[in-house]
This record gives C-alpha cells, structure tokens and sequence, in this order.
C-alpha cells in the first residue's frame, strides 16, 4: 500500500516536471521565431472605426525590447510624424507642430491612433520566457493546424497583461492565437495571428488581428510587409535626433 | 380686543419675549437655511447649465450613451446645418456648438523637448463670433486672472492653478497632444493668453479653453461638433418648456434606428440633475420641517409653562364669568401676535444674513481638493420672494399650535373647584 501511494506520488511529480519542462520548451521554440535580435520591417495598420475604418503605414526599426524607432508614412495627416522608444519611454515626433512630445506611466496604456493595440502593445518585444511560466492545460484545432494550448502566468511585476493563455502551433512553433488577462482574470485582449510564411528560417505571423475585448468595434488588423531580421542598423536611429530628421 | 392683548403682549414682557425670541431664531435659521440651500443648488444648477448640460442639448445617440468620456468620434456630422435648423424651430432659445475634450498639454523647452505636461479638460466654444454669449456664460472676462482673453485664433486661456503648476505665463506656447475625430494623433500648437479662476475645483485643476475653430482644425472636425447645446433667451431655465421641445425634436427621429441619430436632452435629464435637485430639495425641505416641528414643541413647551404661570390667571377670568372658549380664543390671538412679530423680526434678520452671504459667501475650496463633481467653490446664499414667507408662515403657525395645545388645559377647569383653588 505504501509503496503504491510512493509510486503513484512519484509518477504525478516526474508528469507535472515533464509537461512543465515541454511547457519551457515550447516557449522557448517560440520566443527563437518571435523574438530576434533586431527587426525592420513595413506595416499596414487597418483601424476599424465606428463609422469608418482608416489604414494607416509605418516603417519600422526595433532592437531587441529596448528600442524601438516607427516613422509614419500615411495618410497624409500622419506622414511624417515618428516614435521612438527608449528602455521604457516613449517619445512623439509631429511634424505639423515640429514637437517631440514625451509619454511614459500610465499614457502607455492609451490606445494608438485609436486602435486596439496600447503603446505598451507596441513596445513591449520581450521574450515570454523571461516573463511568464508556462503549463500546457491541452490541445486544440485552430485553421486546420494542432495546437498545444498553454497557459502562462507572470513572474515579473512590470507586465502588461498578468496572465495570457496561447494556442502554439505544434509544428511551426508560432502562436495563432492570444487571449490576455488582467490579474482578476477579466479578458483584456484578443489576438490572432495568421499568414505564417518562412522568413530567413524562422516562421513568423505576417497579420495579427488585436481586438481590445473592453470596448466594442470590428478590433485592430497588423499586417507587416519587408521584414528583415537582424540587420545592421545605425545607431543614430535610436536617437531623438533622429524625429526630426 | 387685538389691541387689547397687544398691549399686555408689550407690557407684560415675561410672557412674551422668551417666545418671541424662540420664533425669531427659529424662523431666522429657517430663511438661512433655505436661501442658503437655494443658493448652492441654483449655483450648481447654473455652472452645470453653462459648462456642461446647457438648458437643452443636443448629441448623436451613441455620444450621449458615452458622453462623460467625450466621444468626438460619435460627434454630430453636419452640425451647421442641424444648427440652422434648431435656431429656425426655436427661435428663443440660443444654440451654441461645443467640442468638449481631453488630452496632454505639453509645455516645451528652449529645444522644443518636453518640459512640463500635464492632462487637461478642455471646451471648445465660440468665442470670436459677434452675438456669440459664450465668453458670458463662462464668466471669462470677472474670472481672468492674469493676460487676456483670446482674440484671435490660436490663442487660449488655461487654469490660472494649472498654469501655476507648470509655471507657465501668458504669451507661452505649448502643444495640444489629444485625439481627432477619426483616431489620428492631434497635434496643435496654441498660445496662452491668459490663466482662468472658475471657482470650481474640478475646473480649477486642469481646464483650457479654445476657440472651437482650433478644436474643428485640431481635431479634424470640420462641420462637426460633440454637442449642440441651448440655452433659453431669457437666461431661466424653464422645465415645462424645455420637455416640449424635447419632445418635438426627437419624436422626429423617433423611428430612426441610427445610433448617430441626434438626441436632444433637457437639463434635468443630464448627470443626475433632475435627482440631485429632487435630493437637494426634499433634504431642505425635511430639514425646515424639522425646524419647524422643533420649534413648535419648544413652543408648546413655553406655552404651557406660561399655563402654569397663568394658572390663576386663568382661574380668575372663569370665576368671573368669561367663557372658556373666549380665553382660549384670546389665547389663540395672543399666539397669532407674538407669532408674528417674532416671524417678522426673524425673516428680517434671516434675509439680512442671508443677503450677506449672498455677496460675501463660504469658501469651501479647501474641502474641496480632490472633488470631482462640479460644485462651486464659494457657496452663496439667494434671496427668493420664497424666504419673505418659508420662515414666516411656519413661525407664525407654530406659536398659534402651541398656544393651541398648550391651552386645552383651560376646558379642564371646573368652575365648582375655582375658588377652591384660589383660597391657596
């Protein structure tokens, strides 16, 4: 009888350490696809508003988490206008105006341009290992693709989303779907990624859908064009005398 | 008989003058009270009516739902034209377009980088238009405190506390940073001309005030504007006249299921109003009847000690054969005297005060810091055709109740015991 209940108790224990481990893995798998050293690419940013819907393009440089440089290339009443963000702040170049305008604390969690996606959305490049742990609770379909279901829980405190729960795709290793949760548990955000191509041999999601579940709306589509992934870019990019350049 | 008892009234101060100080006070307090009541909830009424409700006003459906968040993505489109339309229906009433909104002030270094900013709550109103009462109905010209008011596009007023804040002095630029009307980042850059006291704390924390030609620029609203708000000609705000038009504006779109379908709604039916008066007023009300309650049993108490004084009184005029129900109506009349000259000495007294804190008033900024209700710095008394009566009335009725009740013990008496008593 003691024997069992040691075996059984060991066999619960090496599970739990396995599907822990594999949990790890999975992120890691997916923070090698997602994250890179650096990225420049082109975006196309199609809000969808009450009354009409708006696309708006950008061209984007970012290095690691810690910086990143967009400068806005239409419609006309955005082109020209940049951010640049530096560790945790976040500066606005407008051309019209000829000002940089500074924007940190709690104005990180405004919307952008009236999207579902917050400057913290946009900022926030960091591996999922190094803020979340993980577990995978099962599998699910999504799109015809089986994906390992995992649920992930802060370990740090500066988070923006304190737990997210993530279909990875079981082959390519790229999250196709996000649900992100504040600490009591209420649904803050929802994405979707599609339109995985192979990029410089990683899989990476070309199109991200965000739809901010506390208001309501048609959600926010991301679509990035020429991406690039760790190049050589200039460190004068990084600079606020870059906005006015 | 009146001249009678108002000589005994004059002569025989001890039983008079006790009572008619307990009227006085009690009909004094009674008209502070309810001048002092007045005042703050017509105060509130009016600063509500001029910065945010108006008399009548008019937003898209899904603005209204949303209005404290000042949707101007759910603004009306076409505003000029449902303007010419309203001033054509209602030609007594004044329509005005504003643009409410929020967003950064951002307050630039010699390099143009950010050396101050803060959030702010901004109006967007007509300021340069000839006829336009808008300037009045903020009070800009009594609360300027430093520079002067806008002239010219461009130029704003802001805060004088805010302005202080960020130490920022008339002639200062800085960036408006918010939001247009389709998502966009705005950028504007304006100019303060001058810093505003509004005497309200809400206000005083964080509010500028443009042209709304700026805000129409900034914002990308051109032709378009949050709120289209009225107010009546004559400056009062009339219920039973704004539910008709009301009433005759929407049933015209009352079919419509277009959630940017224009609403109009009346003062009473925005942010709580209609309950924060019936609050306000049936809190005054219950308090002046406590008051009055108060003082009726104070007087019957004096009365029936002036009873008991009167006992032999009393006695006497029965042996000598007046009729009870004469004594008790000369009782009665006695009440009615001093009840009024009490009642008219206390309304006096009460409106003087009144009147002083009509004109000097109660700072209650310091309790006030952190509120976030738009309720008037400075609480001021009002002197209504009401006050000459609410205190009056009451005063006057409460001295003939107690006299009233404390009387009854005359039909007690018995005549056979009288002069039983009256050997003591």
């Amino acid at each position: 009888m003691m024997k069992r209940s040691v075996t059984t108790a060991l066999i619960c224990f090496l599970t739990v350490a396995i599907f822990g481990q594999n949990a790890n893995m999975i992120l890691e798998k997916v923070d090698q696809n997602m994250s890179s050293k650096n990225r420049i690419f082109q975006s196309t940013m199609t809000i969808y508003g009450k009354r009409n819907s708006r696309n708006i393009s950008s061209k984007t440089y970012t290095e690691g988490n810690k910086k990143s440089f967009t400068e806005y290339l239409s419609p006309a009443s955005e082109q020209g206008n940049k951010m640049l963000k530096l560790e945790n702040q976040l500066w606005i170049y407008s051309l019209s105006t000829d000002r940089i305008i500074q924007i940190s604390g709690h104005l990180l969690r405004q919307s952008v341009m009236g999207s579902d996606l917050s400057y913290e959305d946009m900022m926030d490049d960091r591996k999922l290992t190094d803020i979340y742990s993980a577990k995978v609770t099962g599998s699910e379909k999504i799109d015809d693709r089986i994906c390992y279901v995992l649920e992930l829980t802060a370990k740090v405190e500066d988070v923006a989303y304190y737990s997210q729960k993530i279909w990875v795709d079981e082959e390519r290793f790229i999250p196709l779907k996000k649900e992100l949760c504040a600490k009591s548990g209420q649904l803050l955000k929802r994405m979707e990624l599609k339109e995985i191509q192979r990029i410089q041999g990683r899989w990476f999601p070309t199109c991200a859908t965000y739809k901010d579940m506390l208001k309501d709306g048609k959600g926010t589509e991301f679509r990035m064009t020429n991406i690039q992934f760790d190049q050589t870019i200039p460190d004068y990019i990084f600079t606020k005398a870059a906005l006015k350049q | 008989m009146i001249k009678f008892l108002l000589k005994g009234i004059l002569h025989d101060k001890s039983r008079s003058l006790l009572l008619i100080i307990v009227v006085c006070i009690g009909v004094m307090l009674t008209v502070v009270l309810y001048c002092w009541m007045k005042g703050i909830i017509d105060e509130a009424l009016m600063l509500n009516a001029n910065f945010t409700t108006g008399h009548l006003k008019v937003m898209t459906r899904d603005y209204a739902k949303n209005a404290d968040q000042m949707p101007n993505d759910l603004a009306i489109i076409g505003v000029n034209a449902l303007v010419k339309e309203l001033k054509a229906d209602n030609p007594d009433i004044d329509w005005v377009k504003r643009i409410r909104f929020g967003g950064l002030i951002d307050f630039p270094d010699p390099k143009g980088e950010t050396r101050a900013q803060g959030p702010a709550v901004g109006w967007a109103i007509d300021l340069f238009s000839s006829g336009s009462r808008e300037k009045e109905r903020f009070n800009l010209e009594k609360s300027l405190v430093t520079g002067k008011p806008p002239h010219k596009p461009g130029e704003v007023l802001i805060s004088n506390d805010f302005a202080r804040k960020f130490n920022v002095k008339p002639g200062d630029t800085f960036t408006l940073f918010g939001t247009t009307m389709n998502g966009s980042m705005a950028f504007k850059n304006l100019t303060v001309s001058g810093t505003v006291l509004f005497g309200s704390a809400v206000l005083d924390r964080g509010a500028i005030i443009i042209d709304i030609t700026d805000a129409q620029s900034a914002f990308e609203m051109d032709d378009a504007a949050g709120e289209v708000l009225g107010y009546f000609k004559n400056g009062q705000y009339d219920d039973d006249k704004a539910i008709t038009v009301a009433n005759a504006f929407n049933s015209k779109f009352a079919k419509s299921k277009d959630e940017f379908a224009p609403i109009m709604l009346r003062l009473k039916d925005q942010n709580g109003m209609a309950e924060y008066v019936d609050y306000a007023n049936a809190v005054g009300e219950f308090m002046v009847f406590i008051f009055i309650l108060t003082m009726s049993v104070v007087l019957w108490n004096a009365g029936l000690l002036g009873g008991l004084r009167r006992y032999k009184e009393f006695g006497i005029r029965l042996a000598m054969g007046e009729e009870k129900r004469h004594i008790y109506s000369t009782l009665i009349y006695e009440g009615l005297l001093i009840g009024t000259v009490g009642s008219v000495i206390g309304t006096a007294i009460g409106i003087g005060i009144a009147y002083y804190l009509k004109v000097v008033g109660f700072n209650l900024g310091d309790m006030m810091k952190n509120a976030s209700l738009m309720m008037p710095s400075v609480a001021r008394a009002v002197v209504t055709p009401t006050a000459f009566y609410i205190g009056f009335i009451p005063g006057l009725l409460s001295m003939i109740l107690g006299n009233a009740l404390s009387g009854i013990g005359i039909y007690k008496r018995r005549t056979a015991e009288l002069f039983k008593e009256l050997e003591v």
